[in-house]
């Protein structure tokens, strides 16, 4: 068993100036603050430069001085990227503070919807299968490490039920049974590279934005009920759609290393979902009603980034294109 | 909550969870076992995976009723 983390993942391709300038101090330079307010809020350029500088704090970059986490210029870079990021995220969900409203619509299951688990099942081609979870990948390499960040800003019955589910996410005490772990075994099982950080370059900015979205909300205290938000959102929605793709492995005939991945969050997230509900989000919200509205800003963010996702996605598998940026075959057989 | 005690919970719509490893045992005499911290075990009859849950008590519609703020 390795007890080590392995090689930090190489540093991404720029696409765009901002990118550019976070990568150049990433690799020791000084170069003048980019400017970002004209920037695309949901861009390749924009999204690629947050997600580097959120990578820091988690395995960081081979080469790069990992004091650069705490870097006030690269800081102040960061808190410019998140004022467009988040300033474009108020101005495209409704606000609203009906937490119990909003987590009852996602428990209805829409049996006409089309999103990308029901396509997936429905007529997937094995290629759009590994794309999709090699994009996925982003956050499944470190799955449930972006939530952990929010682990000291709670308290008493919230703290301890947000934990009971970590527990799960990394295995219960098994590093085998570590979801991340399980992911990994799916992606060489599809013939994907499990190596963290392997699509990055070939990610669209879509998937990107989602994963900076925990990450912001994770980093920021003042953004908690919006991370609780976000993770009640995968929790809830989890289950079914995993069980969708369940089903389209299976008539793809994946192999059981594959399927496990999905098949096991069919079950564990049935339960993650009632320990979010009944033990975060209710005490939470009766010691401290004034997170409601964060509340429902993560779960309609997360919805809304997730959706921008999908419709990417079906837009290029409709045509028949890959949905690689710049079709990088990253593995494709 | 005292040694050797478990924690169920019967939820109004939903799963039991039971707190703690538990192995269910199932009417034709196997053992189902489930190592997870809590454990949500199907109340509605109408999982896919009994003994556990798998979220299909959830209200299925059609159409009709779309999340406003859909993008």
């Amino acid at each position: 068993m390795t007890t080590t983390l392995p090689k930090a993942p190489t540093l991404p391709a720029p696409r765009g100036p901002i990118s550019e300038n976070v990568l150049s101090v990433l690799r020791g330079e000084r170069p003048e603050p980019p400017a970002v307010d004209d920037s695309p809020p949901y861009g390749d350029d924009l999204q690629l430069a947050l997600y580097c500088c959120y990578e820091l704090h988690y395995r960081g970059f081979e080469g790069v001085d990992p004091g650069l986490e705490w870097d006030p210029a690269l800081l102040a870079i960061r808190a410019e990227l998140e004022r467009v990021f988040l300033g474009a995220l108020r101005d495209d969900v409704p606000a609203g503070t009906d937490v119990e409203g909003e987590l009852d619509a996602l428990l209805v299951e829409h049996l006409d919807a089309f999103g990308l688990s029901h396509h997936l099942r429905r007529r997937g081609e094995m290629w759009q299968l590994r794309e999709y979870v090699a994009h996925r990948s982003l956050y499944h390499l470190k799955e449930a490490d972006p939530q952990t960040f929010v682990i000291p800003r709670l308290d008493g019955t919230p703290k301890a039920a947000l934990v009971t589910v970590q527990h799960d996410e990394y295995g219960a005490g098994d590093p085998e049974q570590v979801h991340s772990r399980l992911f990994a075994e799916m992606m060489t099982e599809l013939g994907l590279s499990a190596t963290y950080g392997a699509y990055l370059d070939s990610a669209p900015a879509e998937m990107l934005a989602e994963v900076n979205f925990m990450s912001l909300c994770g980093l920021h205290r003042g953004l908690r009920g919006a991370l609780i938000g976000q993770f009640a959102t995968v929790e809830i929605t989890s289950s079914p759609g995993s069980d969708r793709l369940v089903q389209a492995m299976r008539r793809l005939g994946c192999g059981p290393a594959a399927i496990r991945f999905y098949a096991e969050h069919v079950e564990a997230d049935a339960v993650h979902e009632q320990l979010i509900r009944r033990g975060v989000i209710t005490p939470l919200l009766s010691a401290e009603p004034e997170l409601a509205a964060d509340i429902v800003f993560g779960v309609r963010s997360s919805t809304f980034l997730a959706g921008r996702l999908e419709e990417r996605l079906l837009h290029c598998w409709n045509r028949g294109e890959s949905s690689f940026r710049h079709a990088v075959e990253a593995g494709r057989v | 909550m005292p040694e050797g005690r478990r924690r169920v919970i019967v939820t109004e719509d939903g799963p039991i969870l039971v707190y703690g490893p538990v192995d269910v045992e199932m009417p034709d005499g196997t053992r189902v076992p489930s190592d997870r911290a809590v454990t949500a075990l199907c109340a509605c009859g109408r999982s896919g995976r009994r003994p556990f849950c798998d979220t299909s008590h959830r209200r299925r519609v059609r159409g009709e009723e779309r999340k406003e703020y859909d993008p």
